[in-house]
């Protein structure tokens, strides 16, 4: 759908595509090629069946295997194989797909961090069930020797387990005590460590109480926490790094006559530099030989192709539409205004404020809270019975009871579980504290083109003209892959219009296409070339003969879901604003139509980034809804930040949240979400507070056993776990 | 209390047999598409003859 979306762009994706490919397919000869495909819009056994069905029909295609949870689509194919054909197939079929770079893939697919997590985890967790089975039976009344027999198996399995599941803590304490710091993770270790020296200690001297069981439960308790928040981050990482596949690495260059191939890197300032149509260019530059028409949209939010011919400047990333274009360099490398852009945005980054999570204030507030408590009652208890053996237990029971079983899972149980509806809606969220700075959003700011509209004409008056007229039109547009040529042909064909016989079909880069029609001359084009003058409108003109011409007017397409976001959004007393680097009629046809009262067209990037610090400055919470280069800048400023995955790369980079399909509504929803997810996650603090108000108390006056302990540490966390999962 | 000296082997390698079990679904990539999973076994097909 990216590739419709931007006609322009994707009008031709195998040249662009093109040379990394073919270099691939060269390496891997005689080799199958991996093909991944990003599906955003499937959601039951009945896409998984089609999706498989229909790719492995392709000839070619090996085997097909969809992931539902990821949303994606592994295919082995041939290397013949181009992926932007596997995504036309499945647009055929009505599903949306996107290219996935599978290079980055296959790094993030082997998630040796998540994995590990996870062995760790499950080791603790059976240990922690055989722990726990040995623990009933003392618990029930096992006395004397078979008491300590018990004991002493429980610590046979609990300290291996320990020693190996607890590494990621001992890192984390230590890397945190290197820095001299206190994180969550320094209260964890000192409670594992203590638990396990009294609890030795105690059933050397063959005493009661153990808490093997209780420390190998804390340790599981806590990975799952961290796994959770593992995976939601790896799965947002891992989908984030797979969009990253539009970028040229190589241009054509003209050295010595001879057309070579060179990775942008070696471009040198004066180089002749081929761009054919449908690719980027790849560096600043003139035009010096060629005439054809560029789409700027993404530098400068402009809907329209600017006409191309030589002597004229060009920008790195803007893309070549009709004609081949030779370009001379005039800046390469960092100095392209592309890399400019870039920077603009790494000054906007240093600015952003760091935004401390509500988890590591909480975490502030608690581990020092922690060791003072326990400190306290180890001190009160030596001095009131003058015997380090009660007052050690004491010390390590407190520990053990305020451990943050709760307070490690209360966050992550909600962010998965709210990343987890967002992704169904088709929503990615990059950054882990996302969630909570959407939910404070007061102001949504906007861009045009490519985020409100979706980059693409819309005819307006076909019905304006007459059957013969629309038959030329339509023969003379399906010469062409200028956005309003594909836009014309494609309303003309729904409209049932066949093309009519025109001969001599010739594409005139830059102008028009024109052919002879029953012995007269039919030009489909610009005004100038046509004849005609031109309008306040977009349109393409078609003269026939020496009759006056005819437009066919256009607007820009608005983007699925765009003007329900809007809605959605002002219902939830949401300040919207409109920012666009477009000419102000058009910004301001758009925002009468979806109702947008603020607006602001003719915006410079670091305009947009300004207007966003001023909002800031007067107290508001922004969220900013954008594709282009020239938006990144805003994306970095504003306090969240959402772009659609048709967007550059540099702007997904920016932002906080990727939106995965091309439908704009689930914007509304993920501010309701992050909304209610905050409040659960405020929810678990208060639980788990309480929590501590009851337990802590009864461990520091000595109550707490081994399976009060247990218990208290259980309902917690489960209550905390059941408590994330009403999300709604 | 002699029915303890092999009861809790037992129970320990009963438990042992279910961690080596777990660690195998996971290099196994069992746990990779959990959702997707859970409706292919809706899915009526090669419900008569195995996949080739």
């Amino acid at each position: 759908m990216t590739a419709a979306m931007r006609p322009s762009i994707s009008a031709c994706p195998a040249c662009v595509a093109a040379p990394g490919a073919q270099a691939l397919a060269e390496q891997a000869l005689h080799k199958d090629a991996q093909i991944a495909l990003s599906l955003p819009t499937i959601h039951c056994s009945a896409c998984i069946s089609t999706v498989e069905k229909t790719l492995t029909a392709v000839p070619g295609v090996k085997s097909a295997r969809v992931n539902l949870t990821l949303r994606r689509a592994t295919v082995e194919a041939d290397p013949a194989i181009m992926p932007d054909q596997l995504v036309k197939v499945l647009e055929g079929v009505g599903y949306e797909a996107h290219e996935l770079d599978a290079g980055t893939l296959s790094v993030t697919q082997n998630d040796r961090a998540g994995r590990d997590l996870l062995m760790r985890m499950a080791v603790a967790g059976f240990a922690m069930m055989n722990v726990m089975l040995l623990s009933v039976a003392v618990w029930s009344g096992a006395t004397d020797a078979t008491r300590d027999l018990f004991h002493w198996i429980s610590a046979a399995i609990a300290l291996p387990t320990l020693a190996f599941s607890g590494v990621p803590f001992y890192k984390s304490a230590w890397a945190a005590l290197w820095a001299r710091r206190l994180n969550m993770d320094v209260p964890i270790v000192l409670a594992l460590a203590l638990a396990l020296v009294t609890s030795l200690w105690e059933t050397a001297l063959s005493g009661h109480h153990a808490y093997f069981d209780a420390t190998v439960a804390l340790v599981f308790f806590l990975l799952t926490g961290r796994y959770l928040d593992h995976r939601t981050r790896a799965i947002a990482r891992s989908a984030a790094q797979e969009l990253s596949a539009l970028e040229v690495p190589r241009a054509i260059a003209l050295r010595d006559g001879a057309e070579v191939q060179l990775p942008v890197a070696e471009l040198r300032i004066g180089d002749m530099i081929l761009v054919r149509p449908g690719g980027r260019m790849p560096v600043d530059g003139v035009i010096a030989d060629g005439r054809s028409e560029i789409d700027r949209s993404l530098l400068t939010g402009e809907t329209l192709p600017v006409f191309a011919e030589p002597g004229r400047a060009v920008s790195a990333g803007e893309v070549n539409l009709t004609g081949p274009l030779t370009i001379r360099a005039t800046a390469v490398g960092r100095d392209t205004s592309l890399h400019r852009m870039a920077d603009l945005v790494a000054i906007a980054e240093s600015g952003r404020s760091r935004y401390t999570s509500l988890a590591d204030s909480a975490a502030k507030l608690y581990a020092p809270g922690v060791h003072i408590l326990s400190a306290l009652s180890f001190l009160g208890w030596y001095l009131y019975s003058w015997d380090v053996r009660t007052a050690l237990n004491i010390a390590a029971a407190v520990l053990i009871i305020t451990c943050p079983c709760a307070l490690g899972l209360a966050v992550p149980a909600v962010t998965t579980a709210a990343s987890g509806r967002l992704f169904r809606k088709g929503m990615l969220i990059k950054d882990a504290t996302a969630l909570e700075r959407l939910a404070q959003v007061d102001t949504v700011v906007f861009d045009k083109t490519g985020t409100l509209t979706a980059g693409t004409p819309e005819l307006t008056n076909l019905a304006a003209h007459d059957k013969g007229e629309a038959a030329i039109a339509l023969a003379l547009a399906e010469m062409s892959s200028h956005p309003l040529a594909v836009s014309l042909a494609n309303a003309a064909r729904a409209a049932g219009i066949t093309p009519a016989e025109v001969a001599d079909l010739t594409e005139v880069p830059g102008y028009g296409t024109q052919g002879t029609w029953q012995g007269q001359r039919v030009r489909l084009g610009r005004a100038a070339w046509t004849g005609a003058t031109p309008g306040a409108e977009t349109a393409a003109w078609l003269a026939i003969g020496e009759q006056a011409p005819r437009a066919f007017t256009f607007t820009d397409r608005l983007r699925p879901g765009a003007a329900n976001a809007v809605q959605h959004l002002m219902r939830q007393g949401k300040r919207v604003i409109l920012i666009s680097g477009d000419t102000e009629p058009v910004v301001a046809a758009l925002a009468t139509r979806l109702g947008i009262a603020e607006w602001q067209a003719d915006a410079l990037p670091a305009d947009k980034a300004a207007r966003i610090a001023e909002l800031q400055a007067e107290g508001h919470h922004v969220l900013m809804v954008g594709d282009g280069l020239n938006d990144t800048a805003a994306l970095t400023a504003a306090d969240v930040s959402i772009s659609p995955a048709s967007a550059l790369d540099a702007a997904r980079v920016a932002s906080d949240i990727v939106l995965l399909g091309s439908d704009l509504e689930p914007i509304g929803d993920a501010l309701t979400t992050a909304q209610s997810a905050i409040r659960r996650i405020k929810e678990n603090f208060r639980i788990a507070t309480w929590y501590n108000i009851i337990a802590v108390p009864v461990a520091v006056i000595g109550l707490a056993t081994p399976l009060v302990a247990a218990l208290a540490m259980s309902i917690s966390s489960i209550t905390v776990s059941l408590n994330a999962l009403r999300l709604k | 209390m002699a029915v303890l000296s092999y009861l809790i082997p037992i129970s320990l390698l009963l438990g042992g047999v279910g961690l080596v079990a777990f660690l195998y679904t996971v290099r196994s990539n069992q746990y990779d598409d959990p959702e997707g999973d859970a409706r292919r076994i809706l899915n009526t097909d090669w419900d008569d003859r195995p996949k080739p």
